[in-house]
């Protein structure tokens, strides 16, 4: 027992936080991989998180393709998918106030919700997750479903990819000073449109890959995106945008955060998030890891 | 800050001077329209479009000329219908009482919301707003008054003043025009006095606008309120008008919509999100009855909008020659 609660309930919420997390972590990092080079906010992020969830889903019931080909094949198609825009349409905005870029992927969610909804129905589809990894071992203080620590492992195992990525290689480098200096970098011989379209799909392309880890777990729907992506954003401001791995830890630990609200106040595990965004604008408006003031 | 200045490109037009008389000339045909609107049209629609015409220029009190976009207007505006459907139906008060306890539950969400929004600039006002407004979205959907997914229903429009019966549409129907113009003139008055002259300056450079003295947060902060009131107004109006409240109006769609309205009409100038609400409402009238979604319009309307024409409808005619012609001043 902990503070009066049964420790099978108390872990199975921190679970349960613990994925939410999971998912926050790479959305958000997401949205700060694309804000940090384009400065532009995704608002599309969910509906890109929700057609890598039907990629998976339709892969698998037109292709006959599996869920580890549906890994791979959704980030590849939504992420082509997000280059397509960003190189069309998106990237005649730059030049102008960061909002258009708001207002325009915003559009570009209410299309994509729209015509998912239009085709496949607003109610949800269910996602069988692959043979090897169902059933459940049991840890001795909670059991755990395999899935769900599967998710838990591959988006920490993504996060730290990414993170390496940006921050260790060469080509990271490289990114980091196209977002100091565009100008400069490009006058170096660098393709920095190209450099921006490559970041942008990368971004689409995580959003994706949650998509496919979240469809065994919640139902897939065209409507699931931009339910989730209003908390990221909320993630994005507690983290701030200034940090990769702010991101990450943000989303994990938000993530924990409403799980826990779930336990000791179930009523409020819809809002915790929101009312941590408010207190920590007030104590710290820059965010947890943010740098501009 | 040449980025912040796109919001509204500010260019000194000379008003010409047959302008005048050309826009009084369009002032009175403008008057005629409206007064002549729900003998043409089905009432209740003319009425709709009215609430949301009001809602949008509240809306873009703050985007137009404070450049600041809140995505979460839709709590101020589906708090107020919650508030005045309840007053209204569940404690019988006049309509013109519930009207104002919706604004002023309106305006006390404003100040609460704005206060912690202010606090950063830019994109993150727009997700802090967007956020905060889906808390109070989160709130709506748990408190018992609402009434959940069903929402309030049936509510009575009762008499204004307690003898201005306002079940009869056309009574109604006038009721709503006098307030739409009253928040129109209130707008317009706010929009061209002093401090409109400063949220202005600070729209156009901040940091200017601190250095000669001015005080910019207690500024928007006052702005946000402003027109959180108004978009109140217009959404204890729509409870009267459609008897009804429900998480339709405080959902994050709402805010999204409002936004369009003022984008398509033009960002900053006094009549577009009137013309652009009517259009918007007009098109769902439209696709309310196929089975095709209005989402997918709404969006590509909005990306359309963003790439091609910014200025939206009356600021493009603005800034064409027969706007000039007209005397129509380029937003700023």
């Amino acid at each position: 027992m902990i503070f009066g609660i049964p420790i099978q309930a108390f872990m199975g919420q921190i679970l349960i936080g613990l994925i939410n997390g999971s998912f926050y972590a790479l959305l958000s990092l997401g949205l700060a991989v694309i804000f940090g080079l384009l400065r532009v906010i995704n608002f599309a992020h969910g509906a890109q998180y929700m057609l890598g969830a039907f990629v998976a889903l339709l892969a698998l019931n037109w292709l006959g393709l599996n869920y580890w080909f549906a890994l791979i094949l959704a980030p590849l198609v939504v992420g082509a998918f997000g280059a397509l825009l960003e190189r069309t349409m998106l990237s005649r905005l730059y030049q102008l106030d960061h909002l258009y870029g708001l207002l325009f992927t915003f559009g570009l969610a209410l299309t994509l919700e729209g015509t998912m909804r239009w085709y496949f129905g607003a109610s949800g589809q269910p996602y069988a997750a692959p043979a090897a990894l169902t059933g459940a071992v049991n840890l001795g203080f909670m059991v755990l479903p395999i899935y769900r620590g599967w998710v838990i492992l591959a988006s920490l195992i993504v996060c730290l990819a990414v993170w390496a990525l940006i921050e260790k290689t060469r080509l990271g480098a490289t990114l980091r000073a196209a977002t100091e200096n565009p100008t400069l970098v490009q006058s170096f011989g660098i393709n920095v449109p190209m450099l921006l379209t490559l970041t942008y799909a990368l971004g689409a392309g995580l959003a994706a890959i949650a998509g496919v880890l979240a469809a065994p777990i919640y139902q897939v729907s065209p409507l699931m995106g931009s339910n989730i992506i209003i908390v990221v954003f909320a993630v994005v401001v507690v983290g701030g945008m200034g940090s990769i791995m702010g991101a990450i830890v943000t989303g994990y630990l938000l993530g924990i955060a409403e799980g826990l609200t779930k336990v000791f106040y179930p009523e409020a595990s819809n809002i915790v998030i929101f009312v941590i965004m408010a207190i920590v604008l007030i104590l710290r408006p820059a965010g947890l890891f943010g740098k501009e003031a | 800050m040449a980025r912040t200045s796109e919001i509204s490109t500010s260019e000194p037009g000379s008003v010409p001077t047959m302008g005048r008389g050309v826009q009084l000339l369009l002032l009175a045909l403008g008057a005629l329209v409206l007064i002549g609107a729900p003998f043409v049209v089905y009432p209740v629609f003319a009425m709709t479009m009215l609430c949301f015409a009001l809602f949008a220029a509240a809306f873009n009190l703050l985007l137009g000329y404070t450049g600041l976009l809140s995505f979460g207007h839709a709590a101020f505006f589906g708090g107020a219908a919650y508030f005045t459907a309840h007053a209204a139906k569940v404690w019988g008060w006049n309509p013109e009482f519930a009207l104002a306890l919706g604004v002023l539950g309106a305006t006390a969400l404003g100040v609460v919301i704005g206060a912690i929004a202010i606090r950063r600039q830019g994109i993150y006002f727009a997700m802090i707003t967007l956020a905060l407004a889906q808390m109070f979205f989160f709130f709506c959907l748990q408190v018992p008054f609402t009434h959940g997914e069903d929402g309030i229903q049936a509510v009575p429009r009762g008499h204004l003043f307690g003898f201005i019966d306002l079940n009869d549409t056309m009574t109604m129907y006038f009721f709503v025009l006098a307030v739409f113009v009253l928040g129109l003139v209130l707008i317009w008055r706010f929009v061209n006095s002093p401090f409109g002259m400063i949220l202005k300056a600070i729209r156009e450079n901040e940091p200017r606008a601190i250095s000669l003295g001015y005080a910019t947060a207690q500024y928007k902060l006052g702005a946000f309120v402003m027109s959180a009131a108004l978009a109140g107004m217009a959404g204890g109006l729509k409870a009267l008008v459609m008897q009804f409240a429900t998480l339709t109006d405080v959902d994050w769609h709402m805010s999204g919509q409002v936004v369009l309205m003022t984008l398509i009409g033009g960002i900053g100038t006094l009549l577009g999100p009137v013309l652009g609400a009517g259009i918007v409402i007009a098109l769902q009238n439209l696709l309310a009855t196929s089975a095709f979604p209005v989402t997918i319009i709404t969006g590509l309307v909005f990306m359309v909008c963003v790439m091609l024409f910014r200025r939206g409808l009356i600021g493009e005619l603005a800034h064409s020659r027969l706007g000039r012609a007209l005397g129509l001043r380029p937003p700023g």
